[in-house]
């Protein structure tokens, strides 16, 4: 004979996997006609007088949700059949073998309609792009600037190499480490909702170490040690720092995003004026 | 003109320049930027710039972020739909050549959309080679598949199953495209 709290468990999880399988229904568009609604529910039924505190009664809840839109996608799965649009896969597969090229393109002509894109110089640039010729140097004069003084060859210390930030003191990877463990207390002091300001982290006493940070900053993210969440309305960037590094993105497309910290963003933050 | 005439004038001239040039990777622009720069009626604003573009044979067209086409859109989704300008008409199979499709192409294209379509939104890579490869050359099939997926009309999650993406919904009327490949008379090759 089960004990109550077993029997609580096994029902927690019947319920959990019940939200699960109809969840990947609704998101990878399977045949919903493979949940068996009826079983699904005649198990909530079963398990809904075990229920207790409001966290239980919460998953039942989300359960018949979950059931429920089940059920919309199987009507709206029938719809589809019954409608114009849904097309027997291999009667248009023949469709397809036997057209000529020529009358798939034709006919696909009928009903594309491409985007329409332009890249255009305006009389604006073209100032712009004058006016920047007109005060760039001529080249042998900007290479003079950068030839430097024949020196003797000589030895340099490791020291030396770290005075003139050639060498890092610490190993990259040890003061990412380092970095993220700073992020993370930062994230504790500052929020309970686990992420922080990017320029409340960021921003330092001084521009150069401001300049630092940010560096270190873009690979605290990019190598899945924290995240950056945006709101473009609100103009907000925070970082948010994972608990373990990430290394697995699953299906999420990566991208690039550029942040200017530039001495006027710096001097604004300085002064409150940056969020 | 009217305090208003000139108003919308003056909106629409800066919808025409956001919509038209290319400002990000991706054509088009998003809901919420032309909201910024245009205010929050942007939407009366893109009607009207609709409605001067027919007579040029092109459309303003709104892509959702959901698959399917939204009815009554609400504000929010639309700040998060993209809005670009696409041809209103067709293409006669001369004109596709001069914007740099080739008919081998462009075949490709239709088939594997029409397949996903017939599979009701998704078909695993694989299946779709064997289709292509049918009537394309096989060194050429994967290229092209990936060069659809970086156009943006075909997407790819990482069991390698493919999926329309957000240029076929905002270029293909998919419906029309179903209808018309079902109804065609098969001409002799």
């Amino acid at each position: 004979m089960q004990s109550k709290r077993e029997r609580e468990r096994i029902g927690r999880e019947k319920l959990q996997r019940i939200i699960e399988t109809c969840k990947s229904i609704s998101d990878r568009s399977l045949n919903p006609f493979l949940v068996d609604v009826k079983e699904n529910i005649s198990i909530a039924r079963e398990y809904l007088p075990e229920w207790e505190i409001p966290e239980d009664l919460c998953l039942d809840a989300e359960t018949i949700h979950q059931i429920a839109s089940v059920i919309k996608l199987q009507s709206e799965w029938v719809r589809h059949r019954s409608t114009s649009l849904y097309t027997d896969p291999f009667l248009l597969q023949e469709k397809l073998a036997r057209m000529p090229k020529e009358q798939v393109v034709e006919t696909f002509l009928k009903s594309w309609h491409p985007t329409i894109e332009l890249e255009q110089i305006s009389l604006h640039s073209l100032a712009e792009a004058v006016r920047y010729w007109e005060g760039l140097l001529p080249l042998k004069e900007r290479w003079k600037e950068f030839s430097s003084a024949e020196t003797e060859r000589g030895l340099a210390t490791r020291e030396e190499l770290v005075q003139q930030r050639i060498l890092r003191e610490k190993a990259f990877s040890e003061e990412l480490d380092t970095f993220w463990l700073q992020l993370k207390e930062r994230v504790k002091e500052k929020s309970a909702e686990g992420k922080i300001l990017y320029w409340d982290f960021v921003g330092a006493e001084t521009y150069e170490e401001t300049v630092d940070r940010a560096f270190m900053t873009s690979f605290l993210i990019t190598y899945g040690y924290a995240t950056l969440e945006i709101h473009p309305l609100e103009e907000e960037i925070f970082i948010k720092p994972h608990e373990k590094p990430e290394t697995k993105i699953g299906n999420k497309q990566l991208i690039s995003i550029p942040i200017a910290v530039a001495v006027e963003d710096w001097a604004r933050w300085k002064r409150g004026e940056l969020k | 003109m009217s305090k208003r005439k000139a108003y919308y004038a003056s909106k629409i001239k800066r919808a025409t320049h956001m919509l038209f040039y290319k400002r990000h990777r991706k054509p088009g622009v998003k809901g919420w930027e032309l909201r910024k720069a245009l205010g929050s009626d942007y939407p009366k604003v893109l009607k009207i710039l609709d409605d001067y573009l027919k007579g040029m044979d092109l459309q303003v067209k709104t892509v959702f972020e959901e698959e399917k086409q939204v009815e009554k859109p609400s504000l929010e989704q639309l700040d998060r739909a993209r809005f670009c300008i696409t041809l209103r008409g067709e293409l006669t199979p001369k004109e596709t050549k001069m914007i740099g499709w080739r008919i081998d192409d462009l075949a490709g294209l239709a088939i594997a959309i029409s397949h996903i379509i017939s599979k009701r939104g998704k078909a695993p890579r694989k299946e779709v080679e064997e289709l292509l490869r049918d009537k394309l050359p096989g060194w050429k099939v994967g290229i092209n598949i990936d060069r659809y997926i970086r156009y943006g009309y075909l997407t790819q999650d990482e069991s390698e199953q493919l999926y329309l993406d957000w240029r076929t919904r905002a270029e293909v009327d998919q419906k029309a495209l179903v209808d018309l490949l079902l109804r065609s008379e098969n001409k002799v090759q």
